[in-house]
């Protein structure tokens, strides 16, 4: 919804900051899942502006140990700077997965594993997590409050309606309820944002020696693309002009066609 | 379908290059599959320029090279593929320009579909284009259609008669199906802008009036959809900011939500409703930067501070004096059902509107229609997928506009078992008591929540019908000893007692039937209200009585249908009024004749030839339970009966 002094910057705020209201006020025991990607950083920033400067739940780093270094760097100075209520969990070891999964998807599901392994242990009852339709086609089917099962299972063809910003937000004893406050923005919205708010990321992000990071994830299977855009202007540039996906460069999305639809079945973000 | 035709600038942005606001306009092209809707839907793209450079030429090469003719319909499937492919997945509509209008085109793969996204699309629209073959002429399927615009009170509707150049451009032809087609939405209420003759494929009567139908002085479509009259813009409605949480983080104490319609600012007179408290506002919160200055319209997320303390909580609406919602607990409301359990009179759900929720009853169903049939069907109840028109009465009362007013606080969902089973727009907005105005009620000293927390339960009427015979006095009688047994306070009325004193001056006309009704209706929810649960046992033979009953104890009301078959009910006879009746000693008796109309959705049926009194009472504690009125976890003894 735009009006007059709204741009199409304000009306994806806006939006967010509703959602992200309803669930501080629908749910009991929140977390923000905090990867220190571009998209869960806009994600806090819109928290901070929802709640006028504080977030009042845990960010939660579920931690596969294999990041960059420089996240790990970004998420010790930006915790604290933020003043954030950090729960940091760390994911189980690969033999814990199901052997079957591609090699990448399998590194992918240890997170899964550690998802779940934290909502035992602190009982949460919704997650705010940062993913976007526009990245890959099984998000596009999402919705802004997904019930998931006891498990963390996530049943596509028995989702509940939702419209008009009315939410699902009882889920059944046991289970808990993904929030996704960014779904409706794309790649190109994310950085627009983190340039209009001044939002620090990851120098990852910027071409160095013709190559960057579009998207952050473990540092064994997560590869960079060609590309000279060492400021988020070139960034947006380049996202105008490129029709290579933003997760090209995430293995686990190429291994096998139904891979992240499985990982997504079984809990993955 | 889920696409959108690129435009020179983005289709959100409504700014034209020298900074004004180009109107916009939301329509829907409705008409028999095959009469030739995509063909008009690509070449008005094509005629308003709206299509992306080389797209036409592009297909028009390709089908030359597969050996085909080229069709202005392959435009729509060829953008639909791309959709599939990408990028635009979230926008829901195809836009494009004409003169003076941003038009926006809501598409409608199918029927049932078609309906839900009419109703629930982000907003409704506000004209529509009904399409018609000129050689076919009107169908049924465009009878159903005009019905459908109807149903969806959409008032500014332009014909075409599309495929002139099939009946030779003949206007003999065009005035047949003009009037037949006027004739028809006339009818329904509503009167076409415009009846246009056109050939999608060639282009006539779309942009231009071309030599083919030199005839005919009327717009084209384009200048037709020019015509058309937008919606007003949110912003310049009246404010409605519902309350999302009230925060305390720190010493200031943040009223926040999202401005749905109109525009706030620091120092503005507001009241909230429903309680209808007046405030000013002090300022307009705001991070990193606060506070922030300046008016704040429809679409923002904001925060609040008033000038002084008042009880406020999630749910009310904020809105400037001059211009307040209306509060009630009476709603009328148009309503799609998406729940595989069809949604009945009697029904206990919950409904949210804007950020409020609230406990509510179906009250009434005045409507049922089947999209597919497009045809009402019998009204007791809407089936999955149907529409429908419902009257609710709300546990609380609720700040709420008509959705013709303002489409933004004028809507509801309604959720069964913790999910959203339907949607519904607000249609009419019932006010206020009932009664005369000069009348005021004296209140108790006591609350209902004082008396709910002794009692452990919540006031009730409960209210027994069946033949005579049936055992409804029996049950009635079981019922008050359970009642009161748990330590609640059960009150027996029974309709042969109250006839010996209150009652007295009434006889057994129809007229003083209904009046026998309506006081044991209002005794009975007197005490009801103050906590009580009024078990009513009285034949009440006629639907409509009980109907009446219900109106006035609202959503206290339990019917409980004591069906015990005739022959039974005779040949106990406890009263001695069937041998009477049979000798033709007693007149007016309900039970030999035919004159007992029994209930179509009671909340309980129960035979007693069938069933041992106490576990019928079981059962009417587990319904209490259930619906609300009793305290207690009751689940337990459920799976034990």
């Amino acid at each position: 919804m735009t009006t007059p002094g709204m741009d199409h910057l304000d009306a994806l705020e806006a939006q967010s900051i509703y959602i992200l209201r309803e669930a501080f006020a629908r749910l009991k025991k929140l977390a923000l899942l905090w990867s220190l990607g571009k998209d869960s950083n806009v994600m806090i920033w819109l928290a901070r502006k929802a709640f006028f400067g504080r977030v009042p739940f845990p960010a939660m780093h579920v931690d596969t140990g294999k990041k960059f270094p420089e996240m790990y760097a970004f998420r010790d100075q930006y915790s604290k700077e933020w003043d954030l209520d950090l729960i940091l969990e760390y994911c189980p070891g690969i033999e814990s997965v199901d052997p079957t999964l591609p090699p990448a998807a399998r590194s992918a599901a240890r997170k899964t594993e550690g998802l779940k392994l934290a909502l035992a242990k602190h009982g949460f009852d919704g997650l705010i997590a940062g993913i976007r339709r526009d990245e890959e086609a099984t998000r596009a089917k999402e919705r802004v409050f997904s019930p998931r099962g006891l498990e963390g299972g996530w049943d596509v063809r028995d989702q509940p309606p939702e419209f008009w910003d009315q939410f699902n937000a009882s889920p059944p004893p046991g289970s808990h309820l993904r929030i996704h406050p960014i779904l409706h923005w794309t790649e190109a919205d994310i950085w627009a944002y983190t340039k209009r708010e001044n939002i620090p990321i990851i120098p990852l992000y910027l071409s160095q020696n013709g190559k960057r990071y579009r998207s952050l994830g473990d540092a064994d299977i997560t590869n960079p693309v060609q590309s000279s855009a060492s400021n988020i202007d070139e960034i947006l540039i380049e996202l105008d002009g490129t029709k290579v996906p933003e997760r090209a460069g995430r293995a686990l999305d190429h291994e096998t066609e139904d891979a992240f639809e499985r990982l997504r079945v079984a809990g993955y973000l | 379908m889920n696409l959108v035709v690129p435009t020179p600038s983005p289709s959100s942005s409504l700014a034209t290059p020298n900074g004004t606001t180009r109107p916009q306009v939301r329509i829907v092209i409705v008409g028999h599959v095959d009469h030739g809707k995509s063909t008009l839907v690509g070449r008005l793209l094509h005629e308003t320029g709206s299509l992306p450079d080389g797209k036409l030429e592009m297909l028009k090469e390709v089908s030359a090279r597969r050996g085909m003719p080229f069709e202005w319909s392959f435009l729509l499937d060829a953008l639909q593929t791309e959709r599939d492919q990408g990028i635009t997945i979230d926008t829901t509509q195809i836009s494009f320009r004409t003169h003076s209008r941003d038009v926006v085109l809501i598409d409608a793969p199918g029927h049932a579909e078609f309906l839900r996204n009419m109703i629930t699309g982000a907003s409704q629209a506000d004209a529509a284009v009904l399409i018609i073959d000129a050689l076919e002429g009107v169908r049924d399927q465009t009878r159903r259609h005009g019905y459908l615009l109807h149903l969806l009170g959409i008032k500014q509707v332009a014909v075409v008669v599309n495929k002139m150049d099939r009946v030779e451009f003949s206007e003999a032809r065009f005035t047949e199906i003009n009037d037949e087609i006027s004739a028809h939405l006339i009818e329904l209420g509503v009167t076409p802008t415009a009846v246009i003759p056109i050939s999608a494929r060639d282009g006539d009567g779309v942009a231009e009036r071309t030599q083919n139908i030199a005839w005919y002085k009327g717009p084209t479509v384009v200048e037709a959809l020019d015509a058309l009259t937008p919606a007003r813009p949110l912003d310049e409605l009246p404010l409605r900011l519902p309350v999302q949480a009230i925060y305390k983080f720190d010493d200031r104490r943040i009223v926040a939500g999202r401005i749905e319609s109109g525009q706030l600012k620091a120092g503005d007179e507001i009241v909230i409703m429903p309680a209808g408290k007046i405030a000013k506002i002090k300022t307009v919160e705001g991070w990193p930067v606060t506070p922030v200055s300046g008016p704040q319209s429809a679409g923002r997320s904001v925060g609040i501070t008033l000038d002084r303390e008042l009880f406020i909580e999630r749910g009310d609406v904020i809105a400037h004096t001059d211009a307040a919602p209306r509060d009630t607990r009476r709603i009328q409301a148009r309503i799609f059902w998406l729940h595989h359990q069809p949604l009945s009179v009697g029904a206990n759900i919950l409904v949210r509107l804007g950020t409020r929720e609230t406990r509510a009853n179906v009250v009434a169903i005045e409507k049922a229609v089947d999209p597919g049939e497009l045809a009402s069907v019998a009204a007791k109840s809407i089936a999955r997928n149907h529409v429908g028109e419902i009257t609710i009465a709300l546990l609380h009362p609720v700040a709420a506009d008509p959705y013709l007013d303002n489409p933004r606080t004028g809507r509801l969902v309604i959720e069964v078992d913790g999910r959203i089973a339907g949607g519904g727009l607000v249609m009419k907005i019932e006010g206020g008591q009932r009664g005369t105005v000069d009348i005021v009620p004296v209140e108790s000293a006591l609350r209902p929540e004082d008396r709910a927390a002794r009692y452990r339960h919540n006031g009730a009427v409960l209210w027994f019908t069946g033949l005579p015979g049936a055992g409804k006095s029996t049950l009635a009688v079981a019922l008050e000893r359970r009642l009161f047994n748990r330590g609640g306070s059960p009150i027996l009325l029974d309709g042969d007692t109250l006839r010996a004193g209150l009652n007295g001056d009434l006889g057994f006309s129809p007229k003083d039937r209904s009046e026998n009704i309506r006081r044991l209706a209002e005794v009975a929810t007197h005490l009801a209200r103050n906590g009580h649960i009024a078990i009513v046992a009285a034949v009440s033979p006629s639907l409509e009585d009980r109907a009446a009953a219900r109106r006035i104890a609202d959503t206290l009301f339990r019917e409980i249908y004591v069906a015990t078959p005739a022959e039974i009910c005779e040949s106990r006879d406890p009263k001695g009024h069937y041998a009477k009746a049979r000798a033709g000693t007693l007149k007016g008796f309900t039970g030999i004749g035919n004159d007992y109309q029994p209930p179509a959705a009671s909340e309980l049926t129960i035979d007693t030839a069938t069933r041992p009194v106490a576990e019928a009472i079981d059962e009417i504690e587990l319904m209490l339970a259930k619906s609300g009125v009793l305290i207690e976890d009751l689940v337990d003894l459920a799976a034990n009966i």
